[in-house]
């Protein structure tokens, strides 16, 4: 306890030895030969203490709730792990492609078969399959907390003003700054990792869903007050809907985000893509590096191109009067079997 | 007394966060442009009270920010009042709770708004069955009645198209069909054509008249446009930086304006749809020559003594019976009855005609053209001089 307090103290001939913080005599030192003109010489205000016991006290104190927070974590993670790593390669990709080909057309269907083939040659497949299990579960958190949230201060500007300056040290505080603390509360391996990753890529996610909802026509809500629309009803049947495209592009930017994580995430013991840079970097092996930063940045450009497509969508259905099942790979099912049942 | 659907009672709205203060300088008699420079609240309605008649068309005009659209968004409570009570049906607007309010709006009252507000992620028919579903109803039977709505709008063939495929004067439809879905008692139309051009502006005109000749609806209609308050209304209210000045039916508010403000609406409106021949026959001009036993001969005496060209003959109960002139009588012999003198041209037009329809027969006839009521007693005359001054008519010169 006493070395946690002050692990520093052996480069700090200023700071006396004194560990209690309370009754830090070298204030009363400082005061007693004040300067006015230097008076920032001395630390006045001991923050870095603070927070250090606070987050000591938080440790010993809290670590049943943070243990509990780990478990929905811990069974998403492994559940979609397990799922990926059993499904086999051919098969994903076919699925990949397919899928691909449905929400955005047969350029991107291509465009994810080579890359995830690519992927697999240069040997980054399972290491790929833990990052989407990791990148995948920190979107899941993400929507499951950033939606209620966004929707929150987007009806309530109170809420709005007390959750922004946080969203802002969110997106401004360097990771290293959370990411000892993070360890400290979680300890080492994926879940940490999925809770740095989140707290990370959450912010878009919130300030879209605020904005999207924000922007939504005043003219359309004096329509729906006007006939008489629920508080919810409003939510469901206008401002979600309406809001759609940017609470889309907002669940893009997380999802992005959280894969320029996983490198940083690796510090702390996460598998993946970014294990394999670190670890190349950590070697001087370049080559491994490479591999894995290839493997990122396809990943991205495919994971990328598909959310955006679906934010897309319905623009374009909306234009050509297209329903879903009429289209892709599933439109090429449907009127084979239409076809079938007429003859 | 006609039955009052809507009450609005001692209204008063003031926008912004100090209202008892502005409404305290209001009493004083400070103008609103002192209190808004003073307190920067805006004064929004300034003591309204007035009725609406079930069944009627209510037009409301005013200038820009004179509180029009404040006024109707009161009537279904989009915007609370400062004071004040507003009545539909009886019951009090004001006072409702969420529910009861949400329950109105779904039943008794829709609006139609100058920006058409769509909504872009809906077709058509989900727009128009928009306020049917948010009461709960069921897919099958809301359908049909949107598509009933859009059927009474002449749209029925674009009710699986998208808001912005459309036109904006189809959008209005929809727009207008959306509110009509609900089967609303009250209609609000807040500048619901201003966004229309002329054209389609009439098409939709003389649609909101033929629905309004359907069913008995009540609409309160915002219009900027005299024309179109005076096609459409029944009586129109003239606002005036937040008061309503004048209430009345177009033809009393354009004979009668209660000051220049008023006035200065009319001034260049196209009269010859409103003023009638009893308007503007005069008594005056011509002589008026009663039938007796005497000839010819008698009522060309006459017409000399005045000095006049035309001579117009009634009967003893005032019925009109023709025109004579100098020289039909001069062709007829001195005894001859004075009935063989008349001028068949000159046709007598009934007092109720409108102006712009008496033009043709007042430019044809030689003389001043008799004007004569339903029971055919003569009313007065109109000369071609008399109809083209009264329809140049300058309001502002009457005082
Ligand atoms: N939400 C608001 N907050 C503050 N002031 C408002 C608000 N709404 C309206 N006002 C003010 O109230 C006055 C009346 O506005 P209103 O919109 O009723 O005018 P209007 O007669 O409908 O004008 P227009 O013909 O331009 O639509 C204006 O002075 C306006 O500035
Ligand atoms: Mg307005």
């Amino acid at each position: 306890m006493a070395t946690a307090a002050n692990p520093w103290g052996t480069q700090a001939p200023a700071t006396p030895p004194n560990n209690d913080w309370l009754i830090n005599d070298s204030n009363s030192k400082v005061l007693h030969h004040f300067d006015w003109l230097n008076p920032f010489d001395g630390t006045l205000v001991p923050f870095d203490k603070w927070v250090e016991h606070a987050l000591n006290w938080t440790v010993e104190n809290f670590r049943g709730v943070f243990q509990a927070i780990r478990v929905p974590v811990d069974g998403t993670l492994s559940l979609l792990e397990n799922f990926f790593q059993a499904i086999p390669p051919t098969v994903f990709i076919v699925l990949m492609a397919l899928l691909a080909w449905q929400i955005a057309g047969k350029k991107l269907a291509f465009g994810t078969f080579v890359s995830l083939v690519i992927i697999g040659l240069i040997g980054a497949w399972s290491e790929m399959m833990v990052t989407l299990s990791l990148v995948f579960t920190s979107v899941i958190f993400c929507m499951i907390i950033g939606l209620p949230l966004g929707i929150w201060i987007a009806r309530s500007d109170r809420a709005s003003s007390i959750i922004r300056p946080i969203l802002d040290a969110m997106q401004t505080t360097p990771a290293f700054v959370y990411l000892v603390p993070v360890v400290m509360l979680f300890g080492i391996g994926n879940v940490p990792g999925v809770v740095v990753t989140i707290i990370f890529a959450l912010p878009p996610l919130i300030r879209l869903t605020n904005l999207g909802i924000r922007q939504v026509p005043e003219d359309l809500i004096e329509v729906s007050q006007s006939f008489g629309a629920s508080p919810w009803q409003m939510l469901f049947r206008v401002q979600l809907p309406v809001a759609m495209p940017t609470i889309m592009a907002g669940i893009n930017q997380t999802l992005m985000l959280s894969l320029s994580m996983v490198v940083f995430a690796s510090m702390i013991a996460v598998g993946g893509l970014g294990q394999m840079v670190l670890r190349g970097i950590g070697r001087l092996d370049m080559g491994l590096a490479a591999v894995g930063g290839l493997g990122i940045v396809l990943l991205a450009v495919v994971l990328d191109r598909m959310t955006q497509a679906l934010g897309l969508r319905e623009k374009v259905m909306h234009r050509q009067r297209i329903k879903w099942y009429k289209k892709g790979p599933i439109g090429l099912l449907y009127t084979i079997t239409c076809q079938k049942e007429k003859k | 007394m006609r039955e009052v659907i809507i009450e609005v009672k001692n209204i008063y709205k003031i926008f912004g966060d100090a209202p008892k203060k502005a409404l305290a300088l209001l009493k004083k008699g400070v103008t609103k442009d002192e209190i808004f420079r003073r307190t920067s609240q805006t004064i929004g309605i300034y003591d309204a009270s007035f009725e609406i008649y079930k069944g009627e068309i209510f037009v409301i005009m005013g200038l820009s920010g004179s509180g029009k659209s404040t006024m109707v968004r009161l009537m279904n409570r989009l915007i609370e009042p400062t004071s004040g009570q507003v009545y539909l049906d009886g019951d009090e607007i004001t006072a409702m709770s969420q529910s009861e309010l949400r329950k109105s709006r779904r039943e008794k009252i829709s609006m139609v708004f100058q920006s058409f507000a769509l909504m872009p992620h809906m077709n058509v028919i989900d727009n128009v069955a928009f306020g049917l579903e948010l009461g709960g109803m069921k897919k099958n039977e809301r359908y049909e009645k949107a598509l009933n709505a859009l059927e009474q709008v002449g749209l029925k063939d674009y009710s699986f198209s998208y808001p912005d495929e459309l036109s904006g004067g189809m959008q209005q439809r929809v727009g207008l069909a959306r509110a009509l879905a609900n089967d609303p008692r009250v209609l609000l139309m807040d500048e619901a054509f201003s966004a229309l051009d002329p054209l389609i502006r009439a098409e939709m005109q003389d649609e909101l008249l033929k629905l309004q000749a359907e069913h008995e609806r009540t609409i309160v209609f915002i219009s900027h446009d005299l024309d179109e308050a005076m096609k459409l209304g029944d009586r129109i209210a003239i606002m005036q930086g937040g008061v309503v000045v004048q209430i009345g039916t177009p033809d009393e508010i354009l004979k009668n304006p209660v000051n220049d403000y008023v006035r200065s609406f009319f001034r260049g409106v196209n009269v010859g749809g409103i003023m009638t021949a009893r308007d503007i026959a005069s008594l005056q001009q011509v002589t008026i020559i009663q039938k007796d036993g005497n000839g010819t001969l008698a009522a060309l005496q006459t017409l000399h003594e005045h000095d006049r060209e035309f001579g117009y003959i009634v009967d003893k109960k005032r019925k009109y019976l023709g025109v004579v002139s100098v020289d039909s009588l001069k062709a007829k012999p001195k005894r001859d009855s004075i009935d063989l003198a008349f001028i068949k041209e000159v046709e007598p037009v009934l007092e109720t005609t409108y102006l712009n329809d008496l033009m043709g027969a007042v430019a044809k006839s030689p003389c001043a053209v008799p004007v004569v009521n339903e029971q055919g007693k003569y009313v007065g005359a109109i000369s071609k001089a008399a109809l083209l001054e009264s329809l140049d008519y300058n309001w502002e010169e009457e005082e």
